[in-house]
């Protein structure tokens, strides 16, 4: 077994057996952990191995937690798959349409126009009626995961969610890596390297983003749709900027455009949280300031820190 | 009528006021390269120094001076132990680091002045109202804040345009490495671009502070909001911050009127037009 895939595996494992402790807090906590971490991945497509900084990434999370909020019945379940499939949709065509605006803009410009992107959104669920106002909405019954007569969870299970999140986490990072080794993949991280001369070399390159953008947004809206399955609630705080925020923190904390980095990212940032919550009122000043020197004397994150460890461990040993 | 000359005032002033604080965020965008996401906190600071200083003194006309200076210092300050060090990296590690110091300073306002609304008056002086046509009057202070905005462009524009430091700054923001090669201390140039874009952003606050009163998150909206100027207008430049902080002031004051649940929106609807239009923003600088 090559020797990078050894600690991934041992975390795994960990995870998978995790709940056997019973420590349900803290089950219920780490599925959180794990659905940031679909929706770390999903940014870190476009942040990392494309070269867009999106700073309005929450918008599509937040698309997919109401569409699931929106297609429940007051007091019935809605169909998960459909539902699903629905919320992914949504995010997926909202993100296809946000990209053809902001992918005119580059750089800087991006940054802000992907934020005030996202903050619109933040105001249409926010000041209309759509989902309930500034008081947001509940989603009263879990959905229904029953399928042609057989129900394979059920979300009411925290347990089960659990497995279901981490099961969707794998999947997803198991597809984000096939994207990357497919020629379109290939051609995102020629575009993140030198979009010139992709574009001499004769590639679509804007078709390309477009379609990096709307897969990103697409994968942020599965997270959120699991986010709200979960907790059973839905308010405009789940696409306000601060979690725009949250989520770039958590892609370029754990290094950016890294594989594992957006999943290590989720879990350091979390804990980090935790930690300093557990510890002061005044948490946000311990971690403003952990990030400004993480800034100032780590760049790159926590993923090249532990490569420079580790190539210093095993003497150039390098992970792809 | 004279309701909507009422609100042409309004937007007139709150378009103004953005232009304070989006003209020194545009600033820093186009001669330092450095997008400062905390630029709406020094809006923030300034408007709770409004509060803080006005109520130890008495005086808001001298917590204004002493908030200027203070505000100046913080800025000076800022440069040279972040931002000096923030110039040669990429935009993540920029956008990390701002975002970072926005913790700090919502939690220090909380931990100094607490999470509370707080009102600040209007210097009495500037307390009345006139009188707009039969029925409606119209208070003093805005057009007060109005004309002290006005008087700061103009100050803007001869500094730019008129002066030594001024053609450094605009030498600087279109070529950096050559200005620095003709002898021009370049470094000292940014910290002085960075204390005044502070200084701009809190003094907007503290003129502000009065008739919004100061809360928690005041900087985050108007960060924002300035980002929507800033890409309208286009980066580096200051007169398109003036045009579209003023266009910005119409669509949110109209929009306010005409269609509440929708003002939220329209401003970025405006946006969105101007990014199909002219995606370089309306003053773009070659």
């Amino acid at each position: 077994m090559p020797r990078r895939l050894i600690a991934p595996l041992a975390a795994l494992a960990l995870v998978a057996l995790f709940p056997m402790s019973g420590a349900t807090f803290y089950v219920e906590l780490t599925t959180k952990i794990m659905i940031m971490a679909i929706f770390a991945l999903s940014l870190d497509l476009l942040v990392g191995w494309t070269g867009l900084v999106s700073f309005g990434h929450a918008a599509f999370f937040g698309v997919g937690a109401y569409a699931l909020a929106l297609l429940s019945p007051r007091a019935e379940a809605a169909g998960l798959w459909s539902s699903l499939g629905i919320a992914i949709l949504a995010a997926a065509a909202c993100a296809l349409v946000v990209g053809i605006f902001v992918l005119r803009t580059r750089g800087i410009y991006f940054i802000m126009v992907t934020l005030a992107f996202a903050q619109m959104f933040y105001f249409v669920f926010h000041d209309t009626d759509v989902g309930g106002g500034s008081d947001g909405r509940y989603v009263n019954v879990k959905p229904d995961a029953t399928l042609f007569g057989f129900t394979p969870f059920d979300l009411d299970k925290p347990y089960q969610v659990y497995y279901l999140v981490l099961a969707v986490l794998v999947l997803v990072f198991a597809f984000l890596q096939m994207v990357l080794r497919s020629p379109f993949g290939r051609a995102l991280q020629g575009i993140r390297a030198n979009e010139q001369r992709m574009r001499a070399l004769g590639f679509p390159v804007t078709a390309y983003k477009l379609a990096a953008f709307t897969l990103a947004g697409a994968l942020a809206g599965l997270a959120g749709y699991l986010l709200a399955a979960q907790s059973g609630f839905v308010n405009p705080e789940i696409l306000s900027w601060h979690q725009s925020g949250n989520v770039l923190l958590m892609v370029i904390l754990g290094g950016a455009g890294t594989p594992f980095g957006p999943i290590v990212g989720a879990f350091a940032l979390t804990m980090l949280h935790e930690f300093f919550s557990s510890i002061t009122r005044h948490w946000q000043l311990f971690l403003g300031g952990a990030i400004v020197l993480i800034v100032l004397f780590m760049p790159g994150g926590l993923g090249h820190l532990a490569r420079r460890i580790r190539r210093n461990l095993f003497g150039g040993a390098r992970d792809g | 009528m004279e309701f909507a000359l009422i609100q042409l005032l309004n937007a007139l002033q709150y378009g103004l006021l953005l232009f304070l604080v989006a003209s020194g965020l545009t600033l820093i965008f186009g001669i330092m390269g450095i997008i400062n996401l905390a630029h709406g906190s020094f809006y923030m600071i300034g408007a709770y120094m409004a509060f803080t200083l006005s109520s130890l003194t008495g005086s808001l006309a001298v917590a204004m001076v002493l908030g200027v200076v203070l505000s100046v210092v913080l800025g000076l300050f800022l440069e040279w132990a972040l931002f000096a060090h923030l110039y040669r990296r990429d935009h993540l590690e920029q956008v990390l680091l701002t975002y970072g110091l926005i913790l700090i300073f919502e939690e220090l306002r909380s931990l100094i002045v607490g999470n509370d609304v707080h009102g600040v008056t209007v210097p009495p002086m500037f307390g009345g109202s006139i009188a707009l046509g039969d029925t409606m009057t119209y208070p003093v202070y805005r057009l007060v804040i109005s004309a002290v905005c006005v008087v700061i462009a103009l100050g803007m524009y001869l500094l730019i345009q008129k002066t030594r430091l001024g053609m450094m700054i605009r030498a600087g923001a279109s070529n950096r490495e050559m200005v620095g090669v003709l002898g021009v201390n370049v470094n000292l140039v940014f910290r002085l671009v960075f204390a005044l874009g502070v200084a701009l952003a809190a003094f907007a606050g503290m003129l502000a502070a009065p008739v919004s009163s100061v809360y928690p998150g005041m900087g985050q909206q108007v960060l924002i909001i300035c980002f929507v100027v800033v890409v309208i207008g286009g980066i580096g430049s200051v007169w398109g911050a003036l045009a579209a902080s003023l266009l910005i002031g119409l669509v949110d004051t109209f929009g306010k009127v005409l269609v509440p649940e929708y003002a939220g929106v329209a401003v970025y609807v405006l946006m969105a037009a101007i990014l199909l239009w002219r995606p370089e923003g309306l003053f773009r600088r070659a």
